[in-house]
């Protein structure tokens, strides 16, 4: 069993969705202030969706600088778990925790539909509950979200096997149309080197229920759930 | 002057001025708003507060509203609509309310005209920023094109929230000597005489009025949000108001008129956003993210204590004080002293001449398609499938986060939203109406319709309507046909109401929706919520299963007056409107809402714009299934009657579908419930025909129905 913290940035909004989800898989949740500097001793720290600091200068660029991303950072050098969803894969890229950046999507428009994401990897704390290849229903909800690095980083990006999810058809398949926002190579979420540090554009946390229309999200967090007990403190 | 007993001076003026003005007196429409029906059972608060509120039984209530924000949306459409969204949302927080969903109504003119489209897209751009930043999902709302909202457009915002009854906050100053505290933005000169702007026609010179138009600052709002939440139940909190339209003097004036006491404030003591601001100034802002508290004394510090860490600043601006006046100093310098009864409740009421326009009995009594383009049923039927009123919306709320608080059950683009209730079996289900447009020749139908149709609305996914706030916007009162219209548009609701028996429990009258003396046509928007017994039983629109048997509740008819089919062949409105018969259509929802208690439906949907064969294809795209249907007497009715029969908008009607196991008893129960039932026919096939007479293949029909608000 697992500890989950999720960071409460002035802004954030989908902390509470978050703590809602956790508490249907079953996993108990504390919330971190953003002035804090103390982690309270989690195993994954949730960087949450929403507008923090109303997202003014850049989308996540104020919230990198905050009081609790240095405690943080500890945390990813101690390769404890992160991920950070939709304003938090933002924060993410901002502290240069994750390569590349999230732009203003390609139709200039704000999005909120289901998508649908193929697993690229399932070695990871986050997809080891997948089979590869496995495609998950999970909706995504934000107007910044193309992800974009540029070639050479898109390249290495891909050699070290950094693309976690990518946006496909129902089949499958890359495909301009089931691309929500325009992101290079269809990336909805990518990880650090070590494979401890997810930032995904879509949001897990609102598929945890078939009630709400699927429950793929919880995939995510129960396999966080089940391997950070055993990573590093 | 008779009741100052002296002169007002130039402050006190401009304080009477907003607080006389239509928006916050409503001197036109007071007298007439006190017919409508505003008690109930489960009423906890009808009109007067910042919201109403009905009780949801153990231990949770439902706070709502709906308010326009046309004048603003109409010389800066971004601003105008992210502020209106962002008004609302503080009228709910304000009662002590978590808000939980947004609806909105909007209307413009031609799409196909650059500038309507222009307006229209920055009004979704700005109602879908200010609800995505804070937050709060965006469930529901209608959007209407018509060449009457060319010049004004019609933008009214909903906020839904929920509350513990015992935690309900009230706008009442109480307390001698107790602070008053204003925290949230720091004032500016935006917006001053908004209240005014927003109660006088546009001329010419519209475009100048943009400096009346608040800007929005939505993550100042969720900071001002999470921090009121978290002061509910503290005990140095007196009472909380949300700083709106004529700004500190509107929310100060009101919060001491409703505790039976007075204020004294000093202006010197507001923070500014620029200098050299003149206490009018500061009075009469319209600055958003305001909100204005008295503590009790000696709780300052607490309460300050939590807005701080939430980054926000509150200052001590003045004190309760015995007498029912407003006394507002410039520092020591007294600079106005008002009574709060003439401030409040002084501005006489009006009641200018209403008359009916000339000519009405011929119009209403033209051949609805006199003169129009004779159009084969399927001609018919492909123009109003590519018409952008009934087009597919989903381009629209797309842009809106429609998902986030993750208990959206049913978002946009069905007849109602629902929405979960945490760790209970009922669910709330949400709906905005705006009437039928035969209200331009029949105000009182037109508005009576509106109510009808948004509880149908509800009882078509199978909720039992509890209460209604509804957004009057009308043209100039001062013309004898704008009078007229207000006087038939309140009677309408009131109809309805009555009949349904749905209490009214907050609401807002817009009235000088003019340009150049051309008002638009009577809009009553009506917001109702109401209660899902079980949510697990709740059904949408689009049909379900091919095999289904479908049928139609509610009566046959060919009412062609101000339908839709009508705007498209002759852009004008003649003829009678529909009937409305209120017992029929309460015999009607009641049934629905049994059949589908009972599990017999599979799928219900209203018969509204473009009649039943646009509700059948809607059934029919939403499910993904075709389907082939015949009408009685359809083959051989002339071609006009026929027409009537398929897109002609007759009331109180609902296609529902169900599997054929249970057909014997939805029959049964159609009988008992005295309502006309009758089999239609069955769902399936690639194709959607209804007998002879037209026939869409499924795919056609798509391209035409999703390409009609693209581009």
């Amino acid at each position: 069993m697992s500890r989950f913290g999720i960071v409460v940035f002035p802004g954030t909004w989908s902390d509470r969705d978050c703590a809602h989800a956790l508490a249907v898989a079953g996993h108990p949740s504390v919330r971190l202030w953003h002035q804090d500097q103390d982690l309270q001793g989690v195993d994954c720290v949730i960087l949450p969706g929403g507008f923090s600091y109303g997202d003014y200068l850049r989308a996540g660029a104020i919230a990198s600088h905050a009081p609790i991303m240095a405690a943080v950072r500890r945390h990813v050098d101690r390769g404890g778990l992160v991920l950070g969803i939709c304003n938090g894969f933002q924060v993410l890229c901002e502290a240069g925790l994750l390569p590349g950046a999230l732009l203003r999507n390609a139709a200039l428009q704000f999005r909120c539909q289901p998508v649908t994401l193929r697993v690229e990897r399932v070695d990871t704390p986050f997809s080891h509950t997948c089979r590869a290849g496995a495609r998950l229903r999970i909706p995504v909800s934000h107007g910044e979200g193309r992800y974009y690095a540029d070639p050479a980083m898109l390249a290495r990006l891909e050699q070290r096997g950094q693309v976690l999810f990518r946006y496909v058809d129902a089949a499958g398949r890359l495909d301009p149309e089931a691309n929500p926002n325009g992101s290079v190579a269809g990336i909805a979420g990518i990880v650090n080197e070590r494979g401890t540090v997810l930032g995904m554009m879509p949001h897990p946390e609102r598929a945890c229920e078939m009630v709400l229309g699927s429950a793929d999200g919880l995939r995510v967090f129960q396999g966080i759930a089940e391997a950070g007990a055993g990573a590093a403190r | 002057m008779a009741l100052l007993g002296r002169g007002p001076n130039r402050l006190e003026l401009g304080m009477l001025g907003a607080l006389w003005s239509e928006h916050c007196s409503y001197k036109t429409s007071r007298a007439l708003l006190r017919t409508l029906p505003t008690t109930g059972p489960a009423v906890l608060q009808g009109p007067g507060e910042n919201a109403g509120v009905v009780d949801l039984g153990h231990g949770l209530a439902c706070c709502f509203k709906i308010e326009s924000h046309n004048h603003p949306s109409a010389v800066e459409p971004v601003q105008g609509a992210a502020t209106g969204v962002g008004g609302i949302l503080r009228d709910i927080f304000a009662m002590g309310a978590r808000p939980v969903a947004l609806l909105d109504a909007i209307r413009f003119g031609d799409p196909r005209d650059p500038q309507q489209r222009h307006r229209f897209q920055r009004v979704v751009e700005g109602i879908g920023w200010y609800g995505n930043c804070i937050g709060v999902p965006t469930v529901g709302g209608e959007t209407v094109f018509d060449a009457g909202y060319a010049q004004n457009c019609i933008v009214d915002a909903m906020c839904v929230g929920l509350v513990e009854p015992a935690q309900m906050l009230r706008a009442r100053a109480q307390g001698v000597g107790n602070p008053v505290l204003l925290v949230g933005a720091d004032t500016g000169r935006d917006g001053i005489h908004g209240a005014t702007f927003a109660s006088a026609q546009f001329d010419a010179d519209a475009a100048a009025r943009r400096p009346a138009v608040q800007v929005g600052n939505p993550f100042l709002e969720k900071c001002l949000l999470e921090a009121c939440q978290e002061l509910l139940g503290h005990p140095a909190v007196v009472a909380l108001q949300d700083c709106g339209a004529a700004g500190l003097t509107s929310s100060c004036a009101e919060m001491a008129h409703r505790g039976g006491v007075g204020l004294e404030l000093d202006v010197a003591r507001v923070r500014r956003r620029e200098r050299g601001m003149t206490p009018e100034e500061v009075m009469l802002s319209e600055s958003q993210e305001r909100m204005v508290l008295v503590l009790e004394q000696g709780g300052e510090a607490a309460v300050e204590a939590v807005f701080h860490r939430w980054g926000l600043h509150g200052d001590v601006i003045g004190r309760v004080i015995a007498e029912p006046r407003l006394r507002i100093r410039d520092g020591l310098e007294p600079v106005a002293d008002l009574d709060l009864a003439v401030l409040v409740d002084g501005s006489p009421e009006r009641h200018p001449p209403a008359a009916p326009p000339l000519g009405l009995a011929a119009r209403l009594a033209e051949d609805p398609l006199a003169g129009a383009p004779v159009w084969s049923p399927l001609e018919a039927w492909r123009r109003l499938l590519a018409s952008p009123n009934c087009g597919e919306t989903r381009g629209i709320w797309r842009q809106y986060d429609h998902m986030v608080g993750n208990d959206t059950l049913a978002g946009p683009g069905g007849d109602a939203a629902v929405l979960r209730l945490r760790g209970r079996l009922d669910a709330l289900a949400l709906t905005v109406d705006g009437g039928h447009r035969s209200g331009r020749l029949d105000p009182r139908r037109g508005a009576a319709i509106a109510v009808a149709e948004a509880a149908r609305n509800l009882s078509a996914v199978g909720a039992v309507p509890l209460a209604l706030t509804n957004c009057l916007n009308l043209g100039d009162p001062d013309r004898p046909e704008g009078m007229w219209q207000l006087i038939e548009v309140v009677a309408g609701v009131g109809d309805a109401a009555r009949a349904l028996g749905i209490p009214v429990v907050s609401g807002n009258v817009s009235l000088y929706n003019d340009t150049l003396g051309q008002s638009i046509p009577p809009t009553p928007v009506v917001g109702m919520v109401g209660r899902l017994p079980e949510a697990g039983r709740r059904v949408g629109a689009g049909f379900i299963a091919a095999g289904d048997r479908i049928a139609l509740l509610g009566p046959l008819g060919a009412e062609l007056g101000g339908s839709e089919l009508q705007r498209l062949a002759r852009g004008t409105v003649a003829g009678p409107a529909p009937a409305l018969d209120l017992a029929l259509e309460g015999r009607v929802q009641a049934l629905v809402r049994e059949a589908i208690a009972q599990g017999l439906v599979r799928s219900a949907h209203d018969c509204a714009l473009g009649g039943l064969a646009m509700a059948l294809a809607e059934a029919c795209l939403l499910g993904g299934l075709g389907a082939a249907v015949d009408l009685p007497g359809l083959a051989g009715a002339a071609p006009g009657e026929r027409l009537g029969q398929l897109f002609g908008e007759t009331q109180s009607r609902l296609l529902v579908s169900c599997a054929p196991a249970a057909a014997a008893a939805l029959e049964r129960l159609w009988t008992v419930g005295r309502v006309p039932g009758r089999w239609l026919g069955i769902v399936g096939g690639g194709a959607i025909a209804i007998g002879e007479v037209a026939t869409i293949e499924l795919a056609e029909a798509r391209a035409l129905w999703e390409g009609a608000l693209a581009g």
